[in-house]
């Protein structure tokens, strides 16, 4: 029987700003995450995450983290991919004072 | 202070025009990350969770007011408007944008201040005692030793390809404050029978995944043969620690694997190989840089107001209680300023209290600063009649908590709130801890005990030395927070032991205050600390405290 795959996001720093930013169906990089591509098909997921390592001139460290589908978009599993959605805790700085 | 010369000047200078280059080719894509990693690691920048972050070093953590005020033009033009103090004696900004990091590395430069080798495997930011030149117990002022090897390991280029990074502390008093057995090499000073100034040589001290104590590889060395020394230790280092594998890199492990005895015969054989190479011109130098260190003109005033003013107001009595160590001149007073108002994060400090630590130094403090391991920062040479006024003006900032030493005075890493490596948050948890102690208003009465919070397994918020340690996990993906007990980073040190199963996020502070209140039934008198009541009973009546239910079980 075939392993499940979990289904996954690209995401990466942004090159300038440093900050937490996910790839797009379009092959854009958005920083809010329910906007993201959901991968879950580990084939594709592998193949989108190669494209975005040629990006280099935008972004900064790839890679493929764990995502769960929600009415809304992706959401993250993980809560160090949910403190990346919004930021650190002790301040209302990063992308939680952004919106 | 130490004052660039004009190589120090030019080295820094070309450096950063370098650097901006490099930066330059990252922007257009013409360096990929790979290929920019380690030069930015070499400028002291880091890719963190939600931005960049700039780690400043601060030598031997001085730094006078025109440095401070510096550091909050930064902070407030490039950052956020704070910067975050750190147990390396370094300044961290958490918000940098790539394309400005040149102009900020030009602003440091600008006061003499540097992010070189504040990361990459070299030879790191060499970390003092921050009483240095003014504790009452002092031999002598560690610095100019400590700027020696500064200079000395700044692009030595024997030195930038270590297996592993590498830290040196220096302490000029039998009393360590500088935590020198956990590092690499630990220099403390002593004095031999005809009373010469010389240093214990500590190795292999460390913390992170394998935590291990310092050993002595030399209970006395004149002061006269440190480079050399310290060089022969490097070289042996280079040449045997181990490249295959990172978590084994580290000094601490080459001389577990080798055996000390081993390590010093080969220390000792390279240090009389190069040591006719070290013709005193080092030692010319160390005269320079002491000059540089020269004690400042102390005043002689009456400190009759200071009495009064404590005796009147039970505020400032108990903030000179907790904050004020000993000095060597009897009218003055070392000033730890705690940067760790309940509630607030350890470490961080506004622009707005920069700026007012610069004016109350160059008022009265003989323009010095200092930050400490502890994440605080020291005024170290006050008279004691203007204390008063010291503490009016912290108290202006926000600055004027009194509890140094004491149960909020926590120090804590990034965590999983900045840090890319982290496992789990450490800052909230030290603010709820001092948060909930401040509620009890027990904290004066419990004395001294020191917490320590780390957000993984690298230690970098020292827990295992703290008396309570706290390091925070990633268990099946929740945080959960594990407990060292007895831990200790004086020339006592000693590795916290666990104590048992991790607490959840939600349960930690609650298990934490168990524990500290069990302990005042424990003591034998307030007079007995944490620590000493921890070292007559053992862990278990501590564990007892910590897990309840499980000693019902047991006595079911
Ligand atoms: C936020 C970015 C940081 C990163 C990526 C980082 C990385 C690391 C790593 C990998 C280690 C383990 C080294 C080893 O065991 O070989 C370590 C240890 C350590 N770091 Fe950090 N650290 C960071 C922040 C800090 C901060 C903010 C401080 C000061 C508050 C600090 C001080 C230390 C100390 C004292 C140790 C343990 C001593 C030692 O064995 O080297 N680090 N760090
Ligand atoms: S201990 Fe871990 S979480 Fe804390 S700063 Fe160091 S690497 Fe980051």
């Amino acid at each position: 029987m075939p392993r499940t795959f979990t289904p996954k996001v690209v995401t990466a720093n942004a090159l300038l700003e440093g900050d937490a930013v996910w790839l797009t169906e379009d092959n854009t990089w958005t920083r809010d995450m329910a906007k993201a591509e959901l991968l879950t098909d580990e084939a594709h997921a592998e193949l989108r995450l190669l494209e975005a390592a040629g990006r280099q001139d935008e972004i900064a460290g790839p890679y493929l983290a764990d995502a769960k589908a929600t009415d809304d978009g992706p959401a993250p599993t993980h809560f160090r991919e949910d403190f990346r959605t919004r930021g650190p805790s002790n301040y209302n700085h990063g992308k939680q004072a952004e919106v | 202070m130490y004052s660039y010369n004009d190589f120090d000047a030019a080295f820094v200078a070309e450096r950063n025009r370098q650097f901006r280059a490099q930066v330059e080719r990252r922007i257009d894509g013409s360096l990929t990350e790979d290929e920019f990693k380690p030069l930015r690691l070499m400028n002291g920048l880091y890719l963190q969770l939600h931005a960049y972050m700039l780690r400043v070093a601060i030598p031997y953590g001085t730094l006078n007011s025109a440095q401070m005020d510096q550091l909050a033009f930064i902070a407030d033009k490039f950052d956020k408007g704070y910067g975050h103090f750190t147990t390396r004696q370094n300044i961290q900004y958490n918000w940098p944008k790539l394309n400005e990091v040149p102009d900020i590395l030009e602003a440091l430069a600008d006061v003499e201040m540097h992010a070189l080798q504040t990361s990459g495997n070299t030879i790191r930011n060499v970390t003092a005692d921050h009483f240095a030149g003014a504790a009452a117990d002092e031999i002598a002022d560690p610095r100019p030793v400590a700027e020696l090897l500064r200079q000395w390991s700044t692009d030595h280029p024997e030195f930038q390809f270590l297996p592993r990074k590498f830290k040196i502390a220096v302490t000029g008093s039998p009393n360590d404050r500088a935590v020198t057995r956990a590092h690499d090499i630990g220099l403390r000073m002593v004095q031999n029978d005809a009373g010469e100034n010389g240093f214990e040589v500590i190795v292999g001290g460390g913390l992170g995944r394998t935590p291990m104590v310092g050993k002595v590889i030399r209970d006395f060395l004149p002061v006269a043969d440190l480079l050399a020394y310290v060089e022969a230790i490097v070289s042996v280092y280079n040449l045997l620690g181990r490249r295959d594998n990172k978590y084994k890199a580290r000094i601490k492990i080459t001389v577990h694997e080798n055996g000390l005895e081993t390590i010093r015969d080969m220390v000792e054989s390279r240090f009389e190989q190069i040591k006719p190479g070290f013709t005193g011109f080092d030692q010319g130098l160390l005269a320079q840089i002491e000059h540089a260190f020269a004690t400042p003109a102390f005043k002689a005033a009456s400190t009759d107001g200071y009495e009064a003013a404590r005796l009147a107001n039970p505020a400032f009595r108990s903030w000179t209680d907790t904050n004020l160590t000993a000095h060597k001149n009897d009218g003055y007073a070392i000033v730890s300023v705690s940067i760790k108002k309940h509630g607030q994060t350890p470490g961080d400090a506004t622009s707005d209290q920069m700026r007012a630590l610069a004016q109350i130094a160059r008022d009265y403090g003989h323009d010095e600063l200092r930050i400490s391991h502890e994440q605080n920062v020291i005024l170290p040479h006050v008279h004691k009649s203007d204390l008063p006024a010291i503490y009016a003006a912290l108290r202006e900032a926000d600055l004027a908590t009194a509890n140094i030493g004491l149960v909020s005075d926590i120090i804590a890493c990034p965590g999983m709130d900045y840090c890319a490596l982290a496992t789990a948050r450490s800052i909230p948890v030290a603010q709820q801890i001092a948060t909930r102690f401040d509620e009890l208003k027990v904290e004066h009465d419990v004395g001294p005990l020191k917490i320590k919070i780390s957000g993984c397994i690298n230690a970098c918020g020292h827990h295992h030395v703290g008396h309570i340690g706290i390091l925070g996990l990633d268990r099946a993906g929740v945080e959960n927070y594990q407990i060292t007990l007895g831990g200790d980073g004086t020339e006592d040190t000693h590795i916290g032991e666990r104590a048992g199963p991790g607490f959840a996020y939600d349960e930690i502070v609650p298990a934490i205050e168990r524990l500290v209140l069990g302990y005042l039934d424990l003591r034998t008198d307030p007079e007995e600390t944490f620590l000493q009541t921890f070292r007559r009973l053992g862990a278990d009546p501590f564990k007892a405290i910590l897990y309840p239910a499980k000693e019902a079980q047991n006595a079911a």
